[in-house]
């Protein structure tokens, strides 16, 4: 969590009305670049992460695998991912470090009933801002990645911050400063997107890997952590959507139905209103029921106005 | 309904009138006893207390008016599933309650095709085949009904979101809201008819009782038999 004054909020969960300041400020789109091509799976940044988070040690699940859990946690925002995959019938050992991608356009905020509790600045880092979260957890169902996490205690949700308090410090963030082998970079968006082409490059045209590219999925208007893959054809390979997807319910439904739904209530209580004032009450008619069929006392309702 | 339901709200019925008790004056008619009355306001009261903490996380525009009332978002969000589950319970209570005389018949259909003259208090008094609850009222009872069942299911996904997918949280937060806004569109109509639309009704539920020349204007064929009755004894 960043001192809010450090950065420009773009946008507000669940924020009724304008966002205080929204594009007085001049902010440069940050982005983290891995590439799993070099990533040798030394655990340094979830290290790196823990520490600089003050997070407690926590116990690891061990299933067989070099990976320490297996999924983020509320206090692990950075896990590696190992996959044992295939090439050319040879063993391929994939590594992606798994962290909050900071959607362009995030689901988690999307989803969010709770003014504040998520926040995006201009720069693209999408931060939890945990004194407002209410803990409903749509945040983790809005998600594409998988990646909020709810603590059942403090009944938050948490994840990756992308050390917006470094950032805003003009630090990098703690696992890239951890990164032994500079496969993790930091910086503009646009310098890290140029980086990860001319990685891609190299990888199709002297490494042999003729799929190699850069995951930036415009699905979500594009990540703020890229990714340079063996094999952009197929990212599920390494656990990423190909296309990752925000539910309707948190765009459509939350920005168009709901505001439509609250307005029908609205009229539906004027309509009482007016229907009151304009047909008058059902009262008890005092006349036995054998009278029914003579000719009826003229009632108020019944009565056509005159001028 | 088994026997064992009948005799459970048989049972209910006579230990709250043992307990509580309706004074019909004369020229008045009992309408609804006290079992009947403590239930709907059982159900009415975390209705209210579900529909508000619901709409302050429901909307952005109410969140912030709302929420301070249940002592802030989170507990607004606490207290939400519980409100909704005990609306959930009593509601069972009052459906074993009332599943009788809600049965749909005929007369119902007929009713409803003339929805129009009824809604612009065009008759000034009911058909004689309108029983205890017309079709109206037989339609908003059978309403909460698949509303409850909805809310249950959908509520029950959306707590425990950490054992289901995304996807099935992400629909059955569309199909609880629709839930509710059509439930709202009932109580709106419903507390209406119950206050300002048709004075004389709103003391059925708090004092039990009606006048006749009420029950002769809206339940004619309630009347009738209930005063047949009357005469028998």
């Amino acid at each position: 969590m960043a001192n809010p004054r450090t950065f420009q909020i773009q946008e507000i969960s669940a924020h009724p009305g304008p966002v205080p300041g929204q594009g007085t400020r001049r902010e440069e789109p940050v982005c983290k670049y891995i590439d799993v091509s070099t990533c040798i799976g030394c655990k340094a940044c979830e290290v790196a992460c823990v520490e600089w988070n003050d997070h407690p040690f926590r116990e690891t699940t061990f299933n067989d695998t070099y990976q320490t859990m297996p999924t983020t946690e509320w206090n692990y925002y950075n896990l590696i991912k190992f996959v044992e995959d295939e090439r050319d019938g040879n063993l391929m050992w994939l590594m992606r470090k798994d962290q909050c991608m900071h959607c362009e356009d995030p689901g988690c905020l999307r989803a969010c009933p709770a003014d504040g509790a998520i926040i995006k600045y201009e720069n693209g880092i999408v931060d939890f801002q945990q004194e407002n979260c209410i803990g409903c957890g749509y945040c983790i169902s809005g998600c594409p990645y998988d990646i909020p996490k709810f603590h059942p205690n403090t009944k938050k949700v948490y994840k990756c911050t992308l050390c917006s308090d470094r950032v805003g410090q003009g630090l990098e963030p703690a696992c890239i400063k951890a990164c032994p082998t500079g496969c993790l970079k930091f910086g503009t968006k646009s310098d890290m997107v140029q980086i990860a082409g001319l990685r891609a490059k190299q990888l199709r045209e002297v490494s042999g890997f003729a799929n190699a590219g850069v995951y930036d999925p415009p699905s979500i208007k594009g990540t703020h952590v890229i990714y340079v893959l063996h094999d952009i054809k197929q990212p599920e390979r390494y656990g990423l959507p190909a296309n990752p997807i925000i539910p309707p319910s948190y765009t459509y439904w939350k920005w168009l139905a709901k505001p439509t739904g609250l307005f029908m209530g609205l009229l539906g209580i004027a309509a009482v209103f007016f229907h009151r004032v304009m047909y008058g009450p059902k009262l008890p008619q005092p006349e036995p029921p054998e009278n029914r069929t003579g000719p009826r006392e003229e009632t108020e309702a019944g009565r056509k106005e005159t001028p | 309904m088994s026997v064992t339901t009948k005799n459970l709200d048989e049972g209910a019925r006579g230990a709250f009138a043992r307990v509580g008790t309706t004074r019909v004056r004369p020229g008045e008619l009992l309408r609804h006893p006290v079992y009947t009355r403590v239930l709907h306001w059982s159900v009415a009261i975390f209705f209210i207390l579900s529909l508000l903490t619901g709409f302050a996380i429901y909307s952005p525009w109410l969140f912030h008016w709302i929420t301070p009332v249940f002592g802030g978002g989170p507990r607004t969000r606490l207290l939400h599933p519980w409100f909704g589950l005990l609306f959930e319970v009593f509601f069972l209570f009052q459906f074993l309650n009332w599943v009788g005389p809600m049965a749909w018949k005929e007369a119902d259909r007929r009713w409803l095709k003339r929805l129009r003259q009824y809604a612009t208090n065009q008759e000034a008094i009911e058909p004689e085949d309108v029983g205890f609850f017309n079709a109206g009222q037989k339609l908003y009872f059978w309403l909460i009904l698949v509303s409850g069942v909805l809310f249950l299911i959908t509520g029950l996904l959306i707590w425990f979101d950490d054992v289901v997918g995304r996807w099935i949280v992400a629909v059955s937060y569309v199909i609880h809201d629709l839930a509710a806004l059509v439930m709202l569109a009932g109580f709106i109509i419903h507390v209406y008819e119950g206050t300002a639309h048709q004075p004389g009704t709103f003391r059925s539920m708090i004092d039990g009782t009606v006048t006749e020349s009420w029950a002769r204007t809206h339940h004619p064929g309630w009347y009738r038999t209930e005063k047949h009755r009357q005469e028998k004894r």
